[in-house]
Order: structure tokens, then sequence, then C-alpha cells
């Protein structure tokens, strides 16, 4: 059992953190990789990325957006709970290098996944811009630590309550247009997010990795499940990813992949409300 | 003489099962077992040979005409001690060994009659001892303070394990998944084969001291130098063929076409039979194809129609001569109504505009000459394309060799196709304190296979940790 040591509710109720006591994930886990993790004997096995870890303490962080059957389960769950079954470090670590600038674009619980690399990514020496967004103020999430995790934060919402009124991909524009120099771009948020970032820069020439979430079972490479096309060759996310170059991702395969299970997904949902 | 007479009048005994109509809508098992009274019976059918060939044909040389008799006597612990001398997972061997090739398939008794139903036996002695708890465990030796890592806790995993512990050797198994079992739990489906029992064969490795590090994917979790760093003295890879295929045709990644790994996991391990209830859904297909010929399409096949498939297929490229899948369940699958569509290769699939699957297109396929494997190769007859109409495509055209551990572990040797080399007389890798066996080293084969790989490596690595390397 894999205990909670700490719930914090982050959005409205909607994005919820959870940090578990998982000594030995602590330990290995590096920024990009992910757990699966499983409530309860009946539950799915659900992937979330590390948004951090402690290893002295001996936990990871999860955090979540609420959107489907499991993760309103995962919500319910309180300090002292546990999780039955936590597996991992999953998935390639981030490859993390000095390059100069950089840019880093999250947005949603992205923002939760684009921490640690930030975090790297200015460990290492990089100039680092952030740029991070939310549908309104109330969303957004990870301010104050991604303000510290970069030299410049730059902040959006669709709505205008907050920062930037406008999409991420907006801003992204504009600082790219400032700095001609832009070594690579990190974008990581809701499908269409990434497709667009990836649109934005590859106008302007800037390598881009992106973080990609496809529906995954077993996490290890046996079901082939996460599969998604990147410069048209299959890939496995769990195994290959989850970063991967955004100008070669097929994103709208990706879409329609996320999709298949729309209606199962709705009458859990509903069953599990009743 | 008049012994043998009188035991051939005895017509083998038939397995009681579900109605075929009935069971292709439930996921109850197949076969029911036979009665001690039938047991007995089809015991008394056995020769007792002198020279018994059906233990030249079973690959861990279980005493068959010896555990057969104690059955005749109405001994079923005695039974059961019998087989556990050389298999330590009789009730999963009774159910999935393929026994017509192995032991039933040398049985003089199947020289002019039936042969005698050794798989049913052995899966009846297993039965009635976990039914009764009567027989006596084999007994531990003392502890060597050695300590074994086993990675995979598939049949040869559980194999290893269970001979090392008894060695007095202190074991602990690393499995990736949340289950133990390997296939067995993942692959092999509630019908034909129950989890309790896989359960409950862990569970007697567990009551004698194994333990089960769960939800370890060792090469992420932790890696094999970690292992020996942590003071294990000797490490075996039994982490199988866990590697999907797929045909790398058009349309392969609309939603909609599943591995056979991700659609036999889903329903069997994450029991997405019993979504809502469970939260693993799965996607219930009205016209399902399975691509495949082998043990594991079958499967597919007939749980397609267990989760509710108006039609399921079994879509081939060769004839039905050439089915890799053994004869018992090509007939179950046929008796339920799975829909054999032979000769016939897919060429591409047809999707939706929300990308899910519609459609298949398939080629008439003729033999042709032998090809290396010594079957006739499948030729296609040009211009007959076709179209079958399906919701759900299944691939089970193989397994390959997943890289995760093999990549991560330095100085392993590896085959072309990725597989681990091991001796075949010993089990040991390239490298020093490592041995592999099971799927992982042969590619896709068979349980009982795997488990023999896990005997000869066990008594490798204890002539090792007693003697050294
Ligand atoms: C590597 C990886 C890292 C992720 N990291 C985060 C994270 O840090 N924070 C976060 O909020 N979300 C993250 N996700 C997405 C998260 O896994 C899904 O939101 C979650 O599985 C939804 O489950 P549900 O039962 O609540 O919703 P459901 O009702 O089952 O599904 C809602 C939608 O979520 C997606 N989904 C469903 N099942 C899965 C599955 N097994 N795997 C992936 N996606 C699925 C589908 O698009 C689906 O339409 C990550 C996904 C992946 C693959
Ligand atoms: C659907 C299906 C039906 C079959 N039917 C039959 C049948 O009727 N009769 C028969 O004899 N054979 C059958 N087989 C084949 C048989 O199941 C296999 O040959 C056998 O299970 C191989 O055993 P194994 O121990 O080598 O590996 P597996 O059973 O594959 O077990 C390997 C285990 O290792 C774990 N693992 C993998 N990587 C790691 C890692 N890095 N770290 C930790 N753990 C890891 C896996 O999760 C798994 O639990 C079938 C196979 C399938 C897929
Ligand atoms: S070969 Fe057949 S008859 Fe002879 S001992 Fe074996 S099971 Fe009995
Ligand atoms: S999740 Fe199964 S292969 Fe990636």
């Amino acid at each position: 059992m894999f205990k909670i040591v700490k719930r914090k509710e982050m959005a409205k109720g909607t994005v919820v953190l959870n940090e578990i006591e998982a000594p030995l994930i602590a330990a290995k886990a590096k920024p990009g990789q992910f757990v699966i993790l499983k409530a309860n004997e009946a539950g799915e096995r659900i992937p979330l990325t590390m948004a951090d870890t402690n290893p002295e303490k001996g936990t990871i962080t999860i955090i979540f957006m609420v959107v489907g059957k499991s993760t309103a389960l995962f919500a319910t769950l309180k300090e002292g709970d546990a999780y039955m079954d936590v597996i991992g470090p999953l998935g390639a670590p981030t490859h993390i290098e000095k390059l100069g600038k950089v840019v880093c674009v999250g947005g949603g619980t992205g923002v939760a996944v684009l921490h640690p690399i930030t975090r790297a990514l200015k460990q290492a020496g990089n100039e680092v811009t952030c740029i991070i967004g939310a549908r309104n103020k109330e969303l957004l999430i990870l301010e104050d630590e991604m303000r510290a995790a970069s030299h410049d934060l730059r902040v959006c919402t669709d709505d205008g309550s907050y920062g930037h009124h406008g999409f991420v991909t907006d801003v992204l524009k504009a600082v790219l247009t400032e700095n001609k120099d832009m070594k690579l771009a990190v974008a990581i948020g809701p499908v269409p997010m990434m497709k667009a970032c990836s649109a934005v820069t590859k106008e302007f020439g800037v390598k881009t990795m992106v973080s990609l979430n496809p529906i995954m079972v077993d996490g290890t490479g046996m079901c082939g499940g996460c599969r998604v096309s990147v410069g048209g060759k299959t890939k496995f996310a769990c195994v290959d990813g989850p970063e991967f170059d955004g100008h070669e991702v097929d994103f709208d395969e990706l879409t329609l992949r996320l999709r298949a299970y729309t209606e199962q997904e709705k009458e859990s949902y509903t069953c599990y409300r009743k | 003489m008049a012994e043998k007479e009188k035991s051939e009048k005895i017509p083998r005994q038939k397995m009681p099962e579900q109605e075929p109509a009935v069971r292709a809508r439930n996921f109850n098992e197949v076969p029911l077992g036979l009665s001690p009274e039938a047991a007995i019976m089809e015991a008394g059918r056995c020769l007792q040979c002198k020279k018994p060939a059906c233990v030249e044909g079973c690959p861990v040389g279980v005493d068959i005409p010896a555990f057969i008799n104690r059955i005749r006597e109405g001994d079923f612990p005695g039974a059961i001690q019998k087989i556990w001398e050389r298999n330590s997972l009789p009730a999963v061997c009774g159910r999935v060994c393929p026994q017509e090739m192995q032991c039933e398939g040398k049985c003089i008794v199947g020289k002019k009659d039936a042969p005698v139903a050794i798989g049913n036996l052995e899966r009846f002695a297993a039965d009635y001892e976990r039914a009764n708890r009567k027989a006596v465990k084999p007994s531990k030796g003392a502890s060597t303070g050695k300590k074994v890592a086993v990675v995979g806790s598939g049949p040869s995993g559980l194999t290893v394990a269970g001979d090392l512990i008894l060695k007095g050797h202190d074991v602990t198994i690393f499995e990736a998944f949340h289950r133990p079992g390997g296939v067995l739990v993942y692959g092999i489906p509630e019908f034909r084969l129950p989890k309790e029992i896989v359960f409950s064969e862990v569970d007697g490795l567990d009551a004698m001291g194994a333990r089960v590090e769960l939800n370890t994917v060792v090469g992420r979790s932790v890696t094999i130098e970690e292992l020996f760093a942590q003071g294990y003295d000797a490490i075996y890879l039994g982490v199988g063929a866990g590697l999907p295929v797929f045909m790398g045709i058009p349309g392969e990644n609309f939603a909609g076409v599943f591995s056979a790994n991700e659609y036999l996991t889903r329903t069997n391990l994450m029991k997405a039979y019993r979504f809502p209830e469970y939260d693993t859904p799965v996607i219930k297909g009205k016209n399902v194809v399975t691509v495949g010929g082998g043990n594991v399409a079958m499967d597919a096949a007939r749980t397609a129609l267990r989760l509710g498939a108006e039609n399921s297929y079994i879509v081939y490229r060769r004839s039905k001569n050439e089915l890799p899948a053994r004869a018992a369940e090509v007939h179950h699958a046929e008796e339920e109504g799975v829909n054999f569509r032979l000769l016939t290769n897919p060429t591409r699939f047809f999707g939706d505009d929300k990308g899910r699957v519609i459609g298949m297109e398939a080629l008439k396929m003729e033999l042709g000459e032998p090809d290396a494997s010594g079957r006739r190769s499948p030729v296609a007859v040009k211009g007959s394309e076709f179209r079958i109409d399906c919701d759900l495509v299944i691939i089970a055209i193989g397994a390959g060799a997943n890289p995760l551990l093999t990549k991560s572990t330095e100085g392993l040797a590896l085959n072309k196709r990725g597989y681990i080399v091991a001796d075949q007389a010993t089990g040991k890798t390239s490298r020093k304190a490592v041995w592999a066996g099971g799927d992982i080293v042969t590619g896709s084969a068979t349980v009982i296979l795997a488990m023999g790989a896990g005997r000869v490596a066990a008594n490798s690595m204890h002539d090792y940790l007693t003697l050294g390397w």
C-alpha cells in the first residue's frame, strides 16, 4: 500500500495534489518520468507524471485533473488513505542539457508535468522563459513554483481573468519573435495546445519537445495500447516516450485514439456518481 | 496380458464440459473436471508400462505411471505428491499443456485406442488437493544464506523460485504487474484457466517463504546492477516474450485495433468483462476480427464472443491444417461458433471519421511450396481483395522480445531477434551469476517448456550457489 501523506486541492477541487509514500520510486525517478496508479482492487491503471519527488522523505507528488471515474475516485482519497498499487518510475527521463535559451510552455495540469523539467533545465544552466496558461485564474496551478523554476514567467488565461488575455500560443509567438536565438521549446498540456504550440515553433524553426498522454495499460511496452505515430513510425509512448519531437507527432491520430472509450468512460462515471 | 485386454475395454472418460451455446456467453471454466469415479476409471486404462513412453514426452519428466497408479488406488493425496516431485504447477499444466503432442501423444494405449487422459488426471489430482488439502508439501532444505532474485512471475520464474526455496535459498520474485502469474493471469482467459488457481499456486510459494515484490519493473524500478549491489547472489530472468507484434499495414492505429496482449490484459487481468463493476473498459465489438491462428488468437476470438460479439472471425493466412493452436482449442472455438476465415490475409483497415475501425480489406490466399518452417507458404491470389465489416480487430500474430530489461542490462548477450542467449543445459547467460529461461530465451513457447527451463536453471543456480560458477 502507498500512503497519501499530503493532499491539497489546487484549483476549485478539479485539480488535486497527492504526496505519496513510495521510497523506492522517489529514490529513482527523474524529470519527465511517470507512475501508474491503481486505487483499489477493482481500479483502473492510471498513468500520472511525477510533479515532484522527495528522495529523503521517500515521497512522490502527483497532480491530476478530475476528468472521469478514476481521477474522481482519486480525488476522494484523503490523507492517510492509500493507493493499492503504484508502479514506476516509468518512461524515458527527459534529456536535459545546457543549450542556452529555452522556452517552456504549460497548459492546464500540463504545468505539473512541466515543472520538474523546467527546474532541471534551469539547473543545467539554461536561460529559461516560461509561459503557463489555464482557462481562467482559478484553474491556474503552480504559479509560484514555476516562477522560481524559471528566469522569466509569463502567465495567460483564456478568459483574461489573470495575466495576458489569450492563449499560450500568442505569448509563445511573442517570445520567439523577441528571442531569435531560442534553442528549444518544451510544450506540455492538452493535445490541441501541444499541437498549436508545435505549429508555432515550426514556423520559427525551433526544436520542440512535447509530452504525450495516450491511453496506457501496462506502461512497460507490453500492450501497444499507447502507440503514437511519430515521423511516420509507430512508437510506444510508455517506453519510447512520453516525450517526442512535436514537429513529428501525428496529433490528430492521438486525439482520435484518446476517444476510444468515450462511451464506456461515460457509463463508468455515471455509475460511479450514483 | 489379461490385465491389458481388460483395460482396453474401458473407453476414455469424457471430460464433462459446459454446453457450447451456454459457455460462449460466460467466463466460467469450460471443462468441469472429472469426478473421482471417472478419474479412477480413467486411471485404470493405464498399462503401467515398464518403459513409459509418456514420461519421455513430458518436458519435466513427471513419473506419470506412478501418479496414475495412485489415482487408480484412490490415493489422491499420494498422486499429487508424486506429481509435485517434478511439477510445481499441476493445476495449470493439467489445463493448458499441449498433452496431445507431449505425454498423451506418446502413450502406448493411444496406438490403438484413445490415449490415457493424462492431462485430465493431472488436473483432477491438483484440483482434489486444492479442495481437500490432504497432501504433505515437499519439505524445505536447511537455509544456505544465499539470496536469489527471480525477475518475472510467469511459469518459468515460479518454477525457479519453487525449486530454489526447497533447496534452502532465500528467494525474492520481482514482478512488473500488480498480480503474479505472467501470461497465466494476463493472457490465458478465465474460462480456460481460472485465476484463483494461479494465485493459489503462488500462495503456496509464499507460504514456503518466497517474497513476491509486485509493481516492480526491473530495468526501471531497479536494475540488475542494483540487485547485485543489494546483495543478491544470483539472478534469474524469466520476463517472457511480452512485445506485441503488429502487421505494419495501413490503418493499424485506428481506435478499435488492439494487440492480443492489450485485449486480453484488459479483459483478464483488469477484469474488463465485469465492467463497470471493475473500472477498466474494453471495446465490445459486434463484428470482431482476430488475426492469427495460434492459442492466443483462439483465446481472443472466444473472449470476444463472451463479451457479446455477434460474429467472431478468425482470419488466418494458411489452411486449417497449419493452424498452430492446439486442436482442442480450435475445436472448442468451432463449437462455440467462432467463424474461421482461412486462407485470408489482411491488407488494410478502414476507419470512420472518428478514427474508429469499421472494416478490413483482405486477400484470398493459396498454399504454395513449403517454406523454412516446413509449412506450405501462403501465396496471394491476385485481384481477390474483399472486405469484412468489423468494429474490433485483435492482432494475434505473435510476440517478440521486450527490450525494456535487456536494454538496461550490460553484458547480456542477445540474439539478432533480441532474445537472451542462454545455455540450454544450464540456463547460464553471458553474464556471471545471471540465468535466463522461458519465452525470453526461446521465443513464444509453452507453459511446460518455460517450467522445464526454470528447472534446469534452478539446478545450475544451486550448483553455483553451493559450489561456484
Ligand atoms: C504518461 C502520462 C502522464 C500523464 N500525466 C498526467 C498528469 O500529470 N496529470 C493529469 O491530470 N493527467 C495526466 N495524464 C492523463 C491521465 O492519465 C488521464 O487523465 C486519466 O487516465 C483519466 O482517467 P479517468 O478514469 O479519470 O478518466 P476517463 O473517463 O477514463 O477518461 C477521460 C479521458 O482521459 C484519457 N484516459 C483514459 N484512460 C486513460 C489511461 N489509462 N491512460 C491515459 N489516458 C487515459 C482519455 O483521453 C479519456 O477520454 C497522463 C497521461 C499519461 C499517458
Ligand atoms: C493468450 C495466450 C495463450 C496461451 N496458451 C497456452 C496454452 O494453452 N498452453 C501453453 O502451454 N502455453 C500457452 N501460451 C504460452 C505460455 O503462456 C508461455 O509460453 C509461458 O507463459 C511463458 O512463460 P514465462 O515464464 O517465460 O513468461 P511469462 O508467462 O510471459 O511471464 C513473464 C512475467 O515477467 C514479467 N516481466 C516482464 N518484464 C519484466 C520486468 N522488466 N520486470 C519485472 N517483471 C517483468 C511479466 O509481467 C510477466 O508476469 C499462451 C500464451 C498466451 C499469450
Ligand atoms: S504410456 Fe500410457 S499406458 Fe503407458 S504408462 Fe504412460 S500413460 Fe500409462
Ligand atoms: S502502455 Fe502498454 S505498451 Fe505502452
